[in-house]
């Protein structure tokens, strides 16, 4: 019992400390200096990121830098919760110094200002011609400021059983128009060309960025928002004909079905950014060896245009205290050879930086692609992608218009041309309703 | 959430084997077909999870999921229990610690005010028993990100307070322990602890308290599960992996699967290893439990 009476007496002094601190919280918000300088003595910084193994890379730079000591924090991939705690952590005032964020999600915290603008700091301006074009200009958001570094990137390829083509005597696609005929000549065997998904919008505007075409723009006061007009719309077209003649499958993507898809070679290829090496080998273990990588199908024949699917960058948050050693951290973890290998090696990142494209582990051949040196491909590409393409400020809420509309467009009510155009208004509505100003 | 309502329903179909009043050999029988099917319907995913906890990532997908292929269970436990330095472990600890510290705590706090507001009247006992009433009605995520916000204003957030504080309250809780304190705790008891010159903390604590064991299981038993699953509130209130509640570590994993594919088998067993507390938990606290739930339902 004597317990019991400690515990509870525990209980009552917790309880009430909780109540009198809640009262008495001051201001520890400080104000940001707006120069890069560095700091007098020993800094530590923090750093949110979710990817595996991150700790064994920042421990090499803890080592080598006694003064500028990281620490690292976790937690899910960002859409899935750490997006919806950087807002928390920037409204209640204690955001980390650094957080990983996605191209896509970049403007979304730029509009909320919870970004600091890093071109003061001279080495970040100098560091823009190690960065390969278009992932600079994702981190600059079509303004003058520099409000992350980049840290890899996603360039598309084709992904394709290289044994089925050659034994059905089909050629392999190098534009939209042959693999349209593949994709017949492949449904009369049974199979399918590959799978559209509908709930991963990203893919889809991947396509769109490889056509050529422009979701938003950014004059540094309006946003311009053009989701269902010129490139998308043939590249809308295109697919939902596809669709229409039973030429794709439909899995919901990353499930089981799906994996199952690839796995059974019930599907031949899939248009995808260079991490989807990864997807396929965990997804379809029993097709080792019969994979290969070809450059994106082109919509001329001769073109040499390449999409982007995902990627992401450092940044560092308002609010930081230090964003001169913060600027100095972000640059060695996305340019220094060491530190670039180490997340190859732990997490498969695709470097964003022109030297990183040439690391030795991404110059050897790939078992399970028949021992062919893939990363050539997606090297190339990365060098095709369109450097003017811009994510949103709203995108949560874009994709999630965007990929009711292509479910109920591959179940026969509706087109995807009709889910680009209803995304497009309530996009503008949405920025709208943030007081985003918008130029119609 | 889930896993509570499997699990009442594995008790629910025990119950049916129990002695009670005659009844029609075919209604008997239509009950116990229904009992089996639902017991069949909540039981099937935990099969599979342990079947899945057996293969080894290319069986996965390539196996039947409802059968055996290679029997790798040891090996993925093994594995999961080595890679990142046996984080997986301290997870689990973790969830211990939140859950186990977190429910006695509450069932402590639940019952001391439970009783209050059965036994003593006081002006406002009825508006007082309302509010708390009124706090079941409030989902505990909806309070999780006002509760980021104060706690980050004392610092408090990404400790293990951020998460065990919030966990220690159950109104749930004090609404049972009031019912039950009314219906086991006999006035004259306490009377006549008074008369033998008790305080009114002792006579809680070596009387009454002993009166309302039943109902204590079942708050803390409760408890335990809400906290144990919990998820929001680590999510919101955690930076650091070693603080981790097992829940929120496994769904950090998940979402990691495109990066490192054979975090997926880990996810599987991590898992599967993490409802045997809960099962432990509800076998050795049932015999008290299903006490408490029936007392005061026949008067």
């Amino acid at each position: 019992m004597h317990n019991t009476k400690k515990a509870v007496a525990t209980g009552v002094v917790l309880l009430s400390a909780v109540a009198l601190a809640g009262c008495t919280s001051g201001d520890s918000g400080s104000t940001d200096a707006a120069a890069c300088t560095p700091a007098d003595g020993p800094v530590t910084l923090e750093f949110t990121s979710w990817i595996p193994g991150i700790e064994d890379v920042v421990a090499t730079w803890n080592e080598a830098n006694p003064d500028i000591q990281v620490e690292v924090q976790t937690g899910p991939n960002g859409n899935s919760g750490t997006y919806q705690n950087f807002f928390s952590q920037l409204e209640a005032g204690n955001a980390p110094d650094l957080g990983q964020i996605e191209y896509d999600a970049l403007a979304s915290f730029r509009v909320q200002d919870g970004l600091t603008d890093l071109s003061a700091c001279d080495d970040v301006v100098a560091a823009e011609s190690e960065f390969i074009p278009w992932t600079w200009s994702q981190v600059t958001l079509g303004s003058d400021g520099i409000y992350a570094i980049p840290q890899d990137s996603g360039p598309m390829a084709l992904f394709y059983r290289s044994d089925l083509f050659e034994q059905n005597g089909i050629a392999v696609p190098t534009t939209w128009d042959e693999y349209k005929t593949a994709a017949e000549e492949i449904r009369a065997l049974g199979g399918y060309i590959t799978n559209f998904s509908t709930a991963d919008i990203n893919q889809f505007a991947g396509l769109v960025w490889q056509a050529g075409g422009e979701w938003f723009g950014n004059d540094g006061d309006e946003w311009t928002v053009d989701l269902a007009s010129g490139e998308s719309e043939t590249v809308a077209a295109y697919w939902q004909d596809l669709i229409d003649n039973d030429l794709v499958s439909t899995y919901p993507a990353w499930t089981e079905e799906w994996n199952n898809a690839y796995n059974s070679s019930e599907v031949w290829t899939w248009e995808s950014a260079v991490w989807g090496a990864n997807s396929i080998s965990s997804g379809a273990p029993d097709t080792a060896g019969l994979w290969s990588v070809a450059s994106s199908p082109q919509w001329e024949a001769g073109q040499n245009a390449a999409g982007n699917w995902g990627g992401s960058s450092t940044a560092v948050f308002k609010g930081s205290e230090h964003p001169y050693e913060a600027a100095k951290f972000a640059l060695w973890l996305n340019t220094s050879e060491e530190a670039l290998t180490a997340l190859n090696e732990s997490a498969n990142i695709y470097p964003a930086t022109t030297a990183g494209l040439d690391l030795p582990v991404l110059k050897e051949g790939v078992d399970f692609y028949g021992g062919q040196a893939i990363y050539d491909v997606f090297a190339a590409a990365a060098a095709e992608v369109n450097p003017d393409f811009l994510w949103g400020p709203t995108m949560t809420q874009t994709y999630a218009d965007v990929s009711d509309g292509f479910q109920k467009a591959v179940t026969g009510q509706g087109t995807l041309e009709d889910a680009l155009k209803s995304a497009q208004s309530s996009t503008i509505d949405t920025l709208e309703a943030q007081s985003i100003p918008v130029s119609e | 959430m889930s896993f509570l309502t499997r699990t009442k329903g594995a008790t629910a179909d025990d119950l049916v084997t129990g002695k009670g009043p005659k009844e029609g050999i075919l209604s008997r029988g239509a009950a116990l077909l229904i009992m089996c099917v639902f017991t069949l319907y909540f039981l099937v995913p935990i099969w599979w999870l342990f079947i899945a906890s057996t293969k080894d990532r290319g069986q996965l997908l390539t196996t039947p999921s409802l059968w055996f292929a290679d029997f790798n269970l040891f090996n993925n436990i093994k594995d999961l229990l080595d890679y990142n330095d046996g984080i997986y472990v301290r997870w689990l600890g973790n969830s211990l610690l939140y859950a186990g510290v977190g429910a006695v705590l509450a069932t402590i706090l639940a019952s001391m005010c439970g009783y209050a507001l059965a036994k003593y009247s006081f002006r406002g006992r009825e508006l007082l028993f309302n509010v708390v009433l009124g706090g079941v009605l409030v989902p505990a995520t909806a309070l999780a990100l006002p509760l980021f916000l104060l706690f980050s204003q004392v610092n408090l957030t990404n400790t293990i307070w951020a998460v065990l504080l919030p966990s220690i309250v159950s109104p749930f809780g004090v609404y049972l322990s009031r019912i039950y304190a009314a219906s086991s705790v006999p006035d004259e008891l306490i009377e006549a602890a008074r008369l033998d010159g008790a305080g009114e903390v002792r006579t809680f604590f070596t009387v009454s308290i002993r009166l309302m064991v039943p109902a204590l299981v079942t708050v803390f038993l409760f408890q335990f599960v809400t906290i144990w699953n919990n998820f929001f509130l680590p999510l919101i209130m955690l930076r650091s992996q070693e603080l981790f509640p097992v829940t929120y570590g496994l769904y950090t994993w998940n979402t990691q699967l495109n990066q490192i594919p054979e975090l997926r088998t880990y996810v599987l067993v991590g898992s599967l290893l993490s409802i045997i507390p809960l099962i432990i938990a509800f076998l050795l606290l049932q015999r008290f439990w299903r006490g408490g739930l029936g007392a005061g339902s026949v008067k």
